[in-house]
């Protein structure tokens, strides 16, 4: 069982994209990351839903879904489009590698989901779209970790 | 709106007031060329102070202005960068090409 789900789907605007991260990053926030952390995830989500607008629907309309899950103090998020799919996943990993040079895209999107979140998984089918799985542990705070260990003191104070 | 320009002793300041994601980058691109091929600076300096997001479509945003300034044979300079816009343009190599200058201490 999760902890936390939710589901999100909305059209493939690029208008969506701020709306998007920020969406993630208030469900996450529960967690209580840092604000470094909190900037990976919203980084992350703002790339593959960008993908899912330029590369899976190519700026035709398209639904974009997010879903996120919380399960202990890790968040699962899955962004999908039935978009074209990418014809070779390896290549589209590449750092600087873009079939869309012409439209200033630097190659960088994979590179940066996979350096901000602990794990990127990319299902993609020629014809019927994309899914992206990301995962990341959100670290605890000190303060937190103390808290628990005074609590597991059992009161001795 | 997006993008506001301060133009003095052929410096072009332009201040970005937003995010910077992929919507955006496509409002402001050409706004920005058009500033510079008007004003034909020599240096072109993005203030970032306003800045509090960046993904990838910055890092393509700002190469692309870099390879246009080289062209009028002017510079580029990024100011008042956050720590986690930093990151990324860190990520991607462009501080190793352009001047940046984190934010100052307010």
């Amino acid at each position: 069982m999760y902890d936390n789900e939710m589901k999100l789907e909305f059209l493939s605007k690029s208008s969506n994209e701020a709306f998007a991260r920020i969406t993630v990053a208030a469900f996450v926030s529960v967690l209580d990351p840092t604000i470094e952390e909190l900037a990976d995830i919203k980084t992350a989500v703002s790339e593959a839903v960008t993908n899912c607008i330029i590369h899976g629907y190519e700026d035709a309309e398209g639904i974009v879904k997010i879903k996120a899950r919380i399960i202990k103090n890790t968040v699962e998020i899955e962004i999908s489009d039935t978009g074209k799919g990418i014809e070779n996943v390896e290549l589209a990993r590449k750092p600087l590698y873009t079939t869309k040079a012409n439209l200033e895209r630097s190659g960088m999107g994979f590179t940066i989901m996979e350096s901000f979140m602990d794990e990127v998984d990319i299902d993609s089918v020629l014809g019927l779209g994309t899914k992206i799985t990301m995962r990341k542990k959100i670290k605890k705070h000190l303060v937190d970790i103390e808290k628990e260990e005074i609590a597991s003191l059992g009161g001795v104070c | 709106m997006n993008t506001n320009y301060i133009k003095k002793d052929k410096l072009l300041t332009v201040e970005i007031t937003e995010e910077i994601d992929h919507h955006i980058v496509e409002k402001i691109r050409r706004k920005v060329d058009d500033e510079i091929t008007r004003y034909m600076p020599r240096k072109a300096i993005f203030d970032f102070s306003r800045v509090s997001f960046m993904d990838s479509a910055g890092i393509g945003m700002i190469i692309g202005r870099y390879k246009m300034m080289k062209l009028i044979g002017g510079e580029m300079e990024i100011i008042n960068i956050n720590p986690n816009v930093k990151r990324i343009l860190e990520m991607s190599g462009i501080s190793k090409i352009i001047t940046m200058k984190e934010k100052r201490a307010s």
